[in-house]
């Protein structure tokens, strides 16, 4: 990829502010059609390269000659079983941390907001248990988790954008420490829903709380899958409305967005996106973060760029951190959450201090 | 519509904030290439009359109307086509560039998914040019300073190609040349687009030189409307700033000056 380079030089500091900058063409100054394409194109690339890798590798080596051609070998199991829908959910659940993620921040405009952080995800999980829980006690079905789950997150997004208010207006600071105080107080409660039932289902407390892509089946990667896509292109048509968004709601609507449409929209779908996710893989912190932040480095803040290559890289990010997860003390396995844990909170403190003294407003 | 209709008018605004009144019956109207000053002293009630003017602000009573139609009656990509805001220091929470800031302008006449033309380009390194912003255009906008960044946001209301650009004091952070610079492109606009303009103003010198009427505002009333020599006299200055003025000419432009008269 030589694109990246070559942008990123022309978003370098001036050398002088006095010379000007005569030299840089202009089209490096906005997203053209060229730089979507090869932006995109590239990351696709990657993504396709990332999962060969995700399913090539594993705690355990496997004969693929065997496995394709004996189907009731181990090694076919391990691989069709196992691997496949392991990186295929990964990619979907990653492509939906990371794109709810970019919208999320240009909703609430602050670059440190994602599910996580905002405490929605915990909000989700605590809903997807409580329907596990019911659906155990009385034989509901398990379409109701990530239903739920989407409730719950719906709640919980609306709930910290209220408070998170100060006389009408968003203060960044103060809607991120609402929701930090929502992720602690969801987090406590899952844990208070643990100590007094018994959940008898195949998934521990710890699954929900760290997060994790262990033995999901086809039919969940379908589901979340659907689900993923479907709030994906609700954001997609509204990515320039998140350009505008992220000016203010006064200079939003003077440039003709319908502001509350727009929101309201934006809510839904990113509800309903994290809902899905964390119905299956638990809270998985920190891709929202990392990868919107990078790629606006990279390429510009621009969502109708921001969004599908958030898509691709959450996709590629979580299948690689899973595959770390799934190797780097085979034959045992880490949670996939630790791996984006530990990279994501020193990456939260240093954007953190960073914002702190460049300052939100300009 | 004839041509002296007005292109934006409001009549009877009565607004506030938590049950305090700030505007009452304001009304105004200001025909195409036409530029209205609004001064007076802060907390008149100026910026909330641009707000409320621009469908930001639901006023309490009165009535809008953009091109004879009331304002409600428009959505907000329509109206967004006609009108164009400037608005006190706004906030960005992403690194956009200058290029892409002014890019938004074009955004009331685009689909949902499209990118912008090259003929939308085109009338951005226009309007770029215009306020001498073409070496910034790759740069990030909170890297710039606070008087390029006014000229930013101006260079978006340009490549907006509104019928009525209403600026809530266009010329804060701006050195006395880009001030001219501005007034001056402002009148060129006005002429060769028949581009209305309403704008707040401190400078009560550069209302009284610039603008072809002025409205002059104390405690959201309307003190008086007309030509700077019938409105700025020492009487109605000395009425809403509570300070003796001298009112003269400027012996280089014709206009009215002003100059404060107590120590």
């Amino acid at each position: 990829m030589t694109e990246p380079a070559k942008v990123s030089a022309a978003r370098a500091p001036h050398p002088s502010s006095e010379e000007g900058w005569a030299g840089a063409p202009i089209e490096q100054a906005y997203l053209t059609r060229k730089r979507m394409a090869v932006v995109l194109g590239s990351l696709a690339v990657a993504l396709a390269a990332v999962c060969a890798l995700g399913v090539l590798f594993g705690s355990v080596k496997i004969d693929f000659v065997r496995a394709i051609a004996q189907p009731s070998s181990p090694d076919h199991a391990i691989l069709f079983a196992a691997r496949m829908p392991r990186v295929l959910m990964g990619a979907v659940v990653g492509a939906i941390l990371a794109a709810v993620g970019a919208a999320l921040q240009a909703l609430v405009r602050n670059p440190l907001a994602e599910g996580g952080t905002l405490g929605i995800s915990s909000g989700a999980a605590f809903g997807a248990i409580v329907a596990l829980v019911v659906s155990y006690r009385f034989g509901a079905g398990p379409a109701v988790v990530p239903i739920a789950g989407f409730a719950a997150a719906m709640i919980s997004t609306l709930a910290v954008y209220r408070l998170g208010q100060m006389h009408g207006r968003i203060e960044p600071f103060s809607l991120l420490l609402v929701g930090v105080i929502f992720n602690t107080f969801w987090s406590a409660l899952i844990l208070l829903i643990n100590s007094v039932v018994n959940l008898y289902q195949t998934r521990s407390i710890l699954f929900w709380l760290v997060g994790s892509l262990e033995a999901p089946t086809y039919r969940e990667v379908a589901l979340v899958g659907a689900l993923g896509a479907g709030g994906f292109l609700w954001l997609v048509w509204h990515a320039r409305d998140m350009n505008l968004l992220s000016l203010g709601d006064d200079p939003a609507r003077d440039l003709g967005v319908e502001v509350d449409t727009a929101r309201r929209s934006i809510f839904i779908a990113t509800s309903l996106m994290i809902g899905a996710a964390v119905s299956v893989s638990g809270m998985i912190g920190f891709v929202g973060l990392i990868v919107p932040h990078i790629l606006r480095l990279a390429f510009g803040a621009d969502h109708r760029l921001l969004l599908p290559a958030s898509l691709l890289t959450g996709a590629a990010f979580l299948v690689a951190a899973d595959l770390a997860a799934r190797v780097l003390i085979a034959p045992g396995e880490l949670p996939v959450g630790v791996i984006t844990a530990l990279c994501g909170g020193p990456f939260f403190i240093y954007l953190l201090r960073r914002e702190g003294h460049q300052g939100i407003a300009i | 519509m004839k041509a002296s209709d007005p292109v934006l008018a409001g009549t009877g605004l009565v607004a506030g904030y938590h049950g305090r009144k700030v505007l009452h019956e304001v009304s105004l109207q200001v025909a195409a290439g036409e530029l209205l000053a609004v001064v007076g002293p802060n907390g008149a009630g100026k910026s909330t009359l641009l707000k409320v003017l621009s469908g930001n602000f639901d006023p309490w009573d009165g009535v809008v109307k953009l091109e004879g139609r009331p304002l409600h009656e428009y959505d907000r990509r329509a109206v967004a086509r006609r009108l164009a805001s400037l608005g006190q220091e706004s906030v960005c929470a992403f690194a956009f560039t200058v290029m892409e800031m002014v890019l938004m302008g074009r955004a009331p006449h685009l689909g949902a998914l499209r990118l912008e033309s090259a003929r939308d380009v085109r009338i951005a390194r226009e309007a770029l040019q215009r306020f001498d912003l073409l070496p910034l255009a790759a740069r990030a906008i909170n890297e710039i300073s606070g008087g390029e960044r006014r000229r930013v946001f101006l260079a978006r209301v340009l490549a907006q190609e509104p019928q009525v650009a209403l600026l809530d004091e266009p010329t804060a952070f701006l050195d006395l040349k880009h001030v001219v610079e501005i007034f001056s492109c402002l009148a060129q606009l006005r002429a060769e687009r028949a581009m209305a303009v309403v704008a707040t103003m401190h400078d009560l010198n550069a209302a009284a030189l610039y603008a072809d009427r002025v409205l002059l505002l104390k405690e959201g009333r309307t003190v008086g409307c007309g030509r700077a020599e019938e409105v700025l006299t020492r009487e109605n200055l000395r009425l809403v700033y509570e300070t003796d003025v001298y009112v003269g000419r400027n012996p280089a432009t014709g206009a009215v000056a002003i100059l404060p008269a107590a120590r």
